[in-house]
């Protein structure tokens, strides 16, 4: 995408190809009248975004430390509780759509 | 009253333990459709998980029915946390009950409309950029976003990790803190939790509840410039007041700035967008949530699922979040949030060497009306201003009712420094019955 980057008078135009190809690495399928209405918002938002340019380089301190336990055998859910919000389950497993 | 206001999504019971004792036996709770509840549907305000039965339920739900409370529903709220005025549910828009026509705000509006028209004592949200704050102003009641960390997020279905925290909504400070008192600690299911009795200089015994003792003599309230530009003018004149009343009743007050404010919106967004982006990539209509019927391959599918159960401020976060994240422009918009956020943090830690609380607005304006901002996206984030900052800077913060602008609640925000959630506490108890 690196090819579409923002134009170098700072605006950032966004045209219906680039949302279209977003939503597809997003795998959100969008009908024609949304990626025109989308365009249009993220024009206006990505300008928007823009400010961030004038935020200085800040030396960030983050002070984490690691959070870890044993590595012990918990109870967890069951199998049947685990599937019980698929929409498709088949043997004890999740059936999803085909590959390809 | 009840079916105008739409606050709950889902009117289902959990039976509080019957023996406990302490504030909270015999309290009616209202919890967040984000927060799970074992055998009861936990929806997002979104079409996807409409069916969706958590098979367990939040450490917060089952610290409130241990300590007594009794959950009567599911609140509605912006479809997976994203809005800022509860329209974006797909079950629907909450009212305010301070004026039907205009919106509770959010994303956590159904929560704050159910204290605010008295069917629940005390309600859950969850505060991502203020989803906790934003509704308590609009509607009149208390509303209490903890430091990151204080409260376990274990069993809130994500929107932007880095940012959220669940909190407390009630009519007064003290129960809302008494709220906060059950559900604060750390929790071994989330990581990020901190016991708040090991914090340097914590008192073991403490209560937040106990700090609503209205004791200002001495406080050092810091105004900060940056958060009262642009704000409306009866919103500001009403925040004014109520900080007179503060100094009124002993406590300082010194005008502070905090340069880096006005880039937290932005970063905000970014971050959270990204997040999300992340996180919603879960919901592909196979482990759970629904799926659309299609003949295509998973991908295809994946992507019909999404269109079909997603709603349009959920789809813009996640391509904005993905877009921002790409190749190209992660340098320009991810990095650069980061930034920010660190010089906002940076911002407040320096502003609290020299004073105790900082005082804004909540909301820089009054409740939208109904439908007002819906095709505006920038417009509804832009009235995040006062709020976002705080989430970035991984602060606590409360919102307490100021007063009223032509018939309209206004709410004071006092933001804290990190686990100092009692002296919020009591500072925003010497204003609430003004």
């Amino acid at each position: 995408m690196s090819d579409t980057a923002a134009s170098d008078d700072g605006t950032a135009a966004v045209d219906a190809e680039k949302v279209r190809h977003v939503a597809e690495l997003a795998r959100v399928r969008l009908a024609d009248d949304e990626v025109d209405e989308f365009a249009a918002q993220f024009g206006d938002i990505l300008e928007y975004f823009e400010a961030l340019d004038e935020v200085p380089e800040i030396e960030r301190e983050e002070e984490l430390v690691n959070v870890m336990r044993p590595d012990e055998i918990e109870d967890g859910l069951s199998q049947t509780e685990a599937l019980a919000n698929a929409e498709e389950t088949e043997d004890g497993f999740f059936v999803g759509p085909k590959v390809s | 009253m009840a079916a105008e206001i739409n606050a709950f999504v889902t009117e289902k019971t959990i039976e509080g333990d019957a023996d406990a004792d302490g504030p909270l036996a015999d309290a009616t709770v209202a919890v967040k459709d984000n927060i799970s509840t074992a055998g009861i549907r936990t929806t997002c305000g979104s079409e996807m998980l409409a069916d969706y039965v958590p098979p367990y339920s939040a450490t917060v739900v089952d610290r409130l029915t241990d300590a007594g409370a009794t959950v009567v529903g599911k609140t509605n709220m912006d479809e997976f946390g994203m809005g800022t005025t509860t329209e974006t549910s797909a079950f629907g828009p909450t009212r305010n009950p301070a004026d039907t026509d205009r919106v509770p705000g959010g994303s956590s509006g159904g929560s704050a409309a159910a204290v605010a028209a008295g069917e629940a004592d005390i309600a859950l949200g969850s505060d991502t950029g203020g989803s906790v704050r934003c509704p308590a102003a609009f509607c009149g009641v208390v509303g209490i976003k903890p430091t990151y960390g204080l409260v376990s997020r274990y069993g809130l279905i994500a929107y932007a990790n880095s940012l959220e925290q669940i909190g407390p909504i009630a009519g007064t400070v003290e129960e809302a803190a008494a709220a906060l008192d059950v559900i604060a600690g750390d929790d071994p299911n989330d990581g990020t939790t901190r016991d708040p009795r090991q914090v340097e200089g914590a008192d073991p015994d403490a209560s937040y509840a106990a700090a609503a003792d209205g004791d200002v003599e001495g406080l050092t309230v810091g105004v900060a410039t940056e958060l009262f530009e642009g704000a409306d003018e009866r919103v500001v004149e009403t925040v004014e007041a109520a900080i007179a009343d503060l100094e009124a009743q002993g406590a300082e007050t010194t005008e502070i700035s905090l340069p880096s404010v006005d880039h937290a919106v932005q970063a905000y967004y970014v971050i959270a967008m990204a997040e999300a982006s992340s996180n919603l990539a879960r919901f592909d209509g196979v482990r759970y949530g629904h799926r659309s019927e299609s003949d295509g391959n998973w991908n295809e599918s994946f992507a019909e699922t999404r269109e079909e159960e997603f709603g349009a401020e959920v789809k813009r976060r996640i391509l904005l979040g993905t877009y921002a994240l790409s190749a190209g422009y992660h340098d320009k918009y991810y990095e650069k949030a980061q930034d920010a956020r660190a010089w906002v943090r940076r911002d407040f830690e320096d502003a609290f060497e020299d004073v105790d609380v900082i005082a804004s607005p909540t909301m820089p304006v009054l409740p939208f009306e109904l439908g007002e901002s819906l095709d505006d996206p920038l417009r509804m984030y832009l009235a995040d201003a006062n709020t976002t900052p705080v989430n970035l800077a991984n602060l606590p913060a409360i919102s307490v009712p100021a007063g009223e602008a032509d018939g309209l609640p206004v709410g004071l925000q006092l933001v804290g420094s990190k686990f100092d959630e009692a002296t919020i506490v009591r500072a925003a108890s010497a204003v609430e019955d003004r």
